[in-house]
């Protein structure tokens, strides 16, 4: 098992290097230079100007010197500088960084929780109003679009009937500490991370309904019920236990792709994550913070894939670990 | 020739203490005002960094020497009075007794020469300019300054507003690399309001400055700036409560009616004189058919503006006369006749050299009124008979594109800081019209009689000779039609009925809320 996850650890190295070079070329393809769009803000810039933070951003040196550097930086953790915001971008990340991970790991595990529950509550009477009423709503929150939802949300919640903050991450000047500081930010994380928890929700209901109709036709399970098991342990022990696997791989990968949709809900709930941080830095063509966020989620998706794989081996002990 | 400026304290501090004030009774003292921002502005050191939510936070926290009324007549700030020579060529400037800086460092003459002479000249490229015509900078007293202009350059006294020439303390910059100095992030300046935290991503926090050197001023206890990056929650926000004012361009325009019929609500197009934001259309003279006066004057005649002033922007605003907004000086309204009549455009593009070619149209990225317009826009001229794409693209691509040249139309709008020496004929120079940037003449206008009288109208001292120059250039450029002119751009400040004087002077809410006072009855 240790010589596995070291294994990957080394491959996951020379993944990142690979993300970074292709991001580096991908975002310099891009129209448009960080120098150009802070001038663009301040609405006059003379040449110095332009030449002056160009040379800051060390935009003035060939493509190929300027990804050099970056690399040297970023395998010594060394993430840059974003002019942008005045800020080393490491530091940068490290303060939105939380913000995100409580986000999309709460509507993860929601998510997760809700939609197995679901799932299996609709497998188990197939074709039963319950199961259309499940299948529908799965449907169509599958179907909508998540800035629809986000808006709606905020709509009826926040500004019809005033239950629940419509957007930031806390009461701004309210000074609230230990619980009640708590109580307030969960306040706050109820509709973005519903919002972004319904989505893979319904993609985790249908899996696991479709996944249980599935294996409950197996023979193993015919011989469970010929033998006179209960119902209720064919469905967990037997039927769940084997359904799951699919699920888990599914939630492996979109552990990681969560991330993408975060950049949306934090957007529309002024939401003070990396989501949010990376869509300004690209329409600011922030580089040096667009590549760190790339960085950071990159390793993420590295590391969501080989727990994933260590789970496997833990929900079905038939699976080997070989590098 | 020019009759000395001469204002008497008695009569500034009439105009600052000000009739304002005292229309809505009298001022109550704290509370809290909580205002949106957006974008999140990359810094507060104004004298490095000039983008708009950067000019709006610092606007309370640094100062300047004047402010100007919504006419742009000046009255004091940190100046208590000052004089112009008659040559107009020597500018001085008596300075407020008692002001200090947030670190409680005294505010001299020598930080204004500093400011003025070192700083900005180095790191503020609209200064840059400004500074070309300022020969030196005396300061005879801690509390007297005095500008030597090489030549007479009207617009001089129209500089000295904070987004322009803040003053910065001497003392924390003198002899350091600005841009890397670790006071930037903790900004000090003279302002009503103190730099207290900013969590980024989430908002700014300004506190009162209790040493602030006029009395009982400010009013309000504290200022948050909530960074809300969407439109729509940017409206949320106000409809719930958590925001009491969103400055112009915070919520989308169709959202505005909405907003404005809301209880307790005001909404002013004040506080843009300064700026005179007008849009237009550039035109890409390097291309045909665009060369063609007679294709040009046929589009020009084809856009239907009042339509876009009443669909788009909600009757805000005004149709633009040509290239001067009616809030700059010298503006002259009697230019040739620019306005809809789809037959006429008709006729003349029939007589014209176009022959159906595709035009590319580049919209301006800031949103869903800017795509309903380039789209409104293609409608009127297929309507004369003319084949337009509009051609996406995101805020920097725009830049590019613009910068390149690389597009037939192209809208966009421009600032004018009140004298068409400063924000207007950088558009019609021909001496300017490199390409690398999209503020200078992109359309590529080339005219040596104008580019000769916009020289000289610059530097005449005396304001008559100048209207009348600048009329001339005024029917002149309209007549040529290097640009489609849109609108003078309205954006509405919405804000809580209680919140008294949100907007003040011809900077609107980047000239700080010093006057604010919510009234809590």
């Amino acid at each position: 098992m240790i010589r596995f996850i070291l294994g990957r650890l080394v491959k996951a190295v020379f993944i990142l290097l690979a993300i970074l070079v292709f991001n580096f070329l991908l975002i310099h393809a891009a129209p448009g230079d960080p120098a150009a769009v802070m001038a663009g803000e301040a609405g006059a810039a003379d040449e110095k100007f332009l030449a002056d933070l160009r040379a800051r951003f060390g935009l003035d040196q060939p493509l190929y010197i300027q990804l050099w550097t970056y690399l040297k930086g970023a395998i010594q953790m060394d993430l840059g500088f974003s002019y942008r915001q005045q800020m080393p971008v490491a530091e940068l990340i490290a303060s939105r960084l939380p913000a995100t991970l409580l986000l999309t790991g709460v509507a993860f595990v929601l998510s997760l929780v809700l939609g197995v529950i679901a799932g299996v509550a609709a497998s188990a009477r197939q074709g039963s109003w319950g199961d259309t009423v499940i299948s529908t709503l799965a449907l169509l929150f599958y179907a909508t679009p998540l800035f629809w939802v986000a808006l709606m949300a905020s709509l009826v919640f926040s500004v019809w009937l005033g239950w629940l903050p419509g957007f930031g991450y806390q009461t701004i000047g309210a000074g609230y500490t230990g619980f009640a500081h708590v109580m307030d930010v969960a306040k706050h994380l109820v509709l973005p991370a519903s919002t972004l928890g319904l989505f893979f929700m319904a993609i985790y209901m249908r899996m696991t309904r479709a996944s249980m109709l599935e294996v409950s036709r197996l023979d193993f399970v015919k011989t469970a019920r010929a033998k006179g098991l209960k119902r209720s342990v064919i469905q967990r022990r037997h039927i769940l236990r084997n359904a799951l696997l699919p699920v888990i791989t599914l939630a492996g990968l979109q552990a990681g792709q969560i991330f993408g949709g975060a950049i949306l809900t934090e957007t529309v709930f002024a939401w003070p994550g990396i989501g949010r941080l990376m869509f300004e830095a690209i329409n600011q063509r922030d580089y040096a913070v667009i590549l760190g966020v790339f960085y950071i989620s990159g390793a993420m998706v590295l590391l969501f894939n080989l727990i994933t794989d260590v789970i496997y081996v833990i929900v079905d002990p038939r699976i080997r670990l070989t590098g | 020739m020019l009759k000395q400026l001469k204002f008497a304290a008695a009569a500034v501090a009439l105009a600052l203490a000000g009739p304002l004030a005292a229309q809505d009774g009298e001022p109550q003292a704290g509370g809290t005002l909580n205002v949106v921002i957006q974008p999140e502005p990359p810094g507060l050191m104004i004298g490095l960094i000039q983008n708009g939510p950067t000019q709006m936070v610092a606007g309370d926290i640094y100062e300047s020497l004047l402010r100007y009324d919504f006419d742009l007549t000046p009255s004091g700030q940190l100046a208590e009075s000052w004089t112009i020579s008659e040559d107009g060529k020597t500018y001085t400037f008596k300075l407020h007794d008692g002001v200090t800086f947030h670190d409680g460092e005294p505010f001299t003459s020598a930080d204004v020469k500093f400011s003025m002479d070192v700083f900005l000249r180095e790191s503020h490229s609209r200064m840059r300019t400004y500074m070309e015509h300022v020969e030196s900078i005396d300061t005879p007293d801690p509390l007297t300054v005095v500008f030597n202009l090489k030549q007479p350059f009207g617009p001089f006294i129209g500089i000295f507003e904070p987004g322009t020439a803040p003053m910065i303390p001497k003392h924390i910059y003198e002899g350091t690399d600005f841009a890397n100095n670790p006071a930037n992030n903790t900004p000090i300046g003279t302002g009503p309001f103190k730099f207290d935290e900013w969590v980024k991503g989430s908002y700014i926090h300004l506190v009162k400055n209790d040493d602030y050197y006029m009395d009982g001023k400010p009013y309000v206890d504290d200022i948050y700036y909530h960074v809300i990056p969407d439109a729509a929650s940017r409206a949320v926000a106000y409809e719930t409560g958590k925001v009491d004012v969103l400055p112009g361009g915070s919520i989308e325009n169709f959202d505005v009616p909405r907003i404005r019929d809301m209880e307790n609500t005001c909404l002013t197009d004040k506080g843009w004189e300064f700026f005179g934001p007008l849009s237009w259309i550039w035109i890409n003279l390097n291309n045909k058919p665009m060369d063609d006066l007679k294709v040009r004057q046929a589009m020009m005649h084809a856009l239907d503006r009042e339509f876009a002033k009443d669909a788009l922007w909600n009757g805000l605003g005004k149709v633009a006369t040509g290239p001067l907004s009616s809030s700059t000086r010298f503006h002259a309204s009697d230019t040739p006749d620019i306005t809809y009549n789809p037959e006429k455009a008709k006729a003349l593009l029939e007589e014209s050299s176009y022959d159906g070619e595709t035009i590319r149209l580049l919209g301006l990225p800031y949103g869903e009124t800017w795509q309903r317009w380039a789209e409104a826009v293609k409608q009127n001229l297929t309507e004369i008979g003319m084949n337009v794409e509009i051609v996406p693209s995101d805020v920097a691509g725009w830049n590019q594109k613009i910068s390149d040249r690389d597009f037939d139309l192209a809208f966009t709008y421009l600032y004018q800081y009140g004298d068409p020496a400063l924000g207007v004929s950088r558009t019609y120079m021909s001496t300017n019209a490199a390409p690398g940037s999209p503020w200078n003449n992109v359309a590529n206008y080339q005219n040596l009689e104008t580019d000769k009288m916009f020289d000289e109208a610059a530097l005449m001292a005396s304001p008559e000779d100048r209207k009348a120059a600048y009329k001339k250039i005024q029917d002149q450029i309209v007549s040529d039609v290097p640009n489609l002119w849109l609108l003078e751009l309205g954006f509405p400040t919405i804000s809580r009925c209680n919140i008294k004087n949100p907007v003040n002077t011809a900077f609107g809410v980047n000239d700080g809320f010093r006057d604010v006072w919510i009234d809590k009855n």
